[in-house]
């Protein structure tokens, strides 16, 4: 299955980026092997006005992803990533490789509602 | 005639402005509140209202039998309001500023325009002046679509007063654009002039000319009169810090009605205006 994380960099040791739909790259990865399959370069949405979470939550929806591991998510992104079928584990901290880890070893709680209010 | 009263801060005086000019011009003239957020021309002037009716911007409705999932509606679309994700199409109708692309471009006629309520329009008259006020709903965040509409109502025949939002962002922008002249209230202090330099800046912009209305004109300092004689912005009146305004002010009294000398004031203002106009 594949994974997203939100972070920082573009490798699997940069810092997680708390936000969702403003962090500046999206990792995907494998998570049968921990393969980095592509990291998402979210610069355009990072600055957009609003609807950065829906456009992010698209990008990770098209990738056919079944698990977002980030910091927070507000409640259109959150909206969006359920009406995709993609569950969403947040609090994450660490690095990629971190969140990872904790995900193999059934440590994540995923969300049941948004975490963060909507940004205006 | 089209003169738009604005001020980047806040309680500097716009509404005082705005009101007296429009008393002073009579049945010259018509006020428009553009504040919808908060309008308040309306605690000064008492207008009785004759007519009213509601605002509504058309939001995208999805008929998910129809929908093939293309997903053209998603693309087209700048605010994120409408995207194919998975196998839906979501929307978001707090963020559709009511284009109407994703309706024009569905290629299975799906998506459908409904009302979004944003406010009402409420109008009639102030003694013989005539009064427009945009009312925006309560919850609702975007304003522009609502002052827009205020702004289909300004009568061509009369000097149009348009008592702009404080600020210097979309909802003053769309107050102030195509008007053919903007008084901007300041109070003579540091944050007066700061807000000032921000509101002159972007109006400038907008290539439309300015002139300055310096309120409570004897407290604070002198940087407010000096940035615009360096600016080369006319300064059009001053006003004291005086009691009588204030009285009336707190009463709800125009300040023309409570120092009727600056009935002359208001009306030579809009003279020079008239000149230095667009």
């Amino acid at each position: 299955m594949k994974i997203a994380v939100t972070s920082t960099g573009k490798t699997l040791e940069s810092a997680i980026d708390p936000r969702f739909g403003r962090a500046p790259y999206i990792l995907i990865i494998e998570s049968e092997d921990g393969e980095l399959l592509e990291a998402i370069d979210n610069a355009a949405n990072s600055g957009a006005f609003r609807g950065a979470g829906i456009q992010a939550a698209k990008a990770v929806a098209d990738r056919k992803v079944g698990v977002l591991l980030t910091g927070h998510c507000g409640p259109n992104a959150f909206s969006a990533l359920e009406a995709a079928g993609v569950k969403v584990g947040t609090e994450q901290k660490g690095t990629a490789l971190d969140a990872i880890e904790r995900f193999k070893k059934n440590e994540i709680v995923f969300a049941a509602k948004p975490n963060a209010e909507a940004h205006w | 005639m089209i003169v738009a009263v604005a001020s980047g801060k806040g309680g500097t005086g716009k509404t005082t402005v705005a009101t007296s000019l429009a008393l002073a011009l009579g049945s010259r003239s018509q006020i428009l509140d553009c504040d919808v957020e908060e309008p308040n021309c309306h605690i000064l002037l008492k207008p009785e209202i004759t007519d009213s009716y509601p605002v509504n911007l058309p939001v995208p409705s999805v008929d998910k039998e129809k929908c093939s999932l293309c997903g053209k509606c998603g693309e087209v679309c700048q605010f994120s309001a409408i995207v194919l994700i998975g196998q839906t199409v979501l929307t978001f109708p707090e963020l559709c500023h009511g284009c109407g692309a994703c309706s024009i471009l569905c290629p299975e006629r799906a998506i459908q325009e409904v009302p979004r309520r944003l406010g009402v329009i409420e109008m009639g008259f102030v003694k013989d002046v005539e009064f427009v006020q945009g009312r925006i709903r309560i919850g609702e965040a975007m304003s522009p679509p609502l002052i827009r509409e205020v702004k289909t109502r300004i009568n061509r025949d009369k000097v149009a007063i348009l008592d702009a939002p404080p600020g210097a962002s979309c909802p003053v922008i769309t107050t102030v654009k195509n008007s053919d002249f903007v008084i901007m209230v300041t109070e003579p202090t540091p944050f007066g002039l700061n807000d000032l330099e921000i509101a002159v800046e972007a109006i400038e912009d907008l290539g439309i000319p300015m002139g300055v209305v310096i309120n409570r004109c004897d407290i604070g300092d002198s940087d407010s009169k000096d940035y615009c004689a360096r600016k080369g912005l006319p300064l059009l009146m001053e006003i004291p810090n005086h009691r009588k305004i204030a009285e009336g002010y707190a009463r709800g009294v125009p300040l023309v009605e409570s120092m009727p000398e600056y009935v002359d004031k208001f009306r030579n203002m809009s003279d020079y205006i008239l000149n230095n106009k667009h």
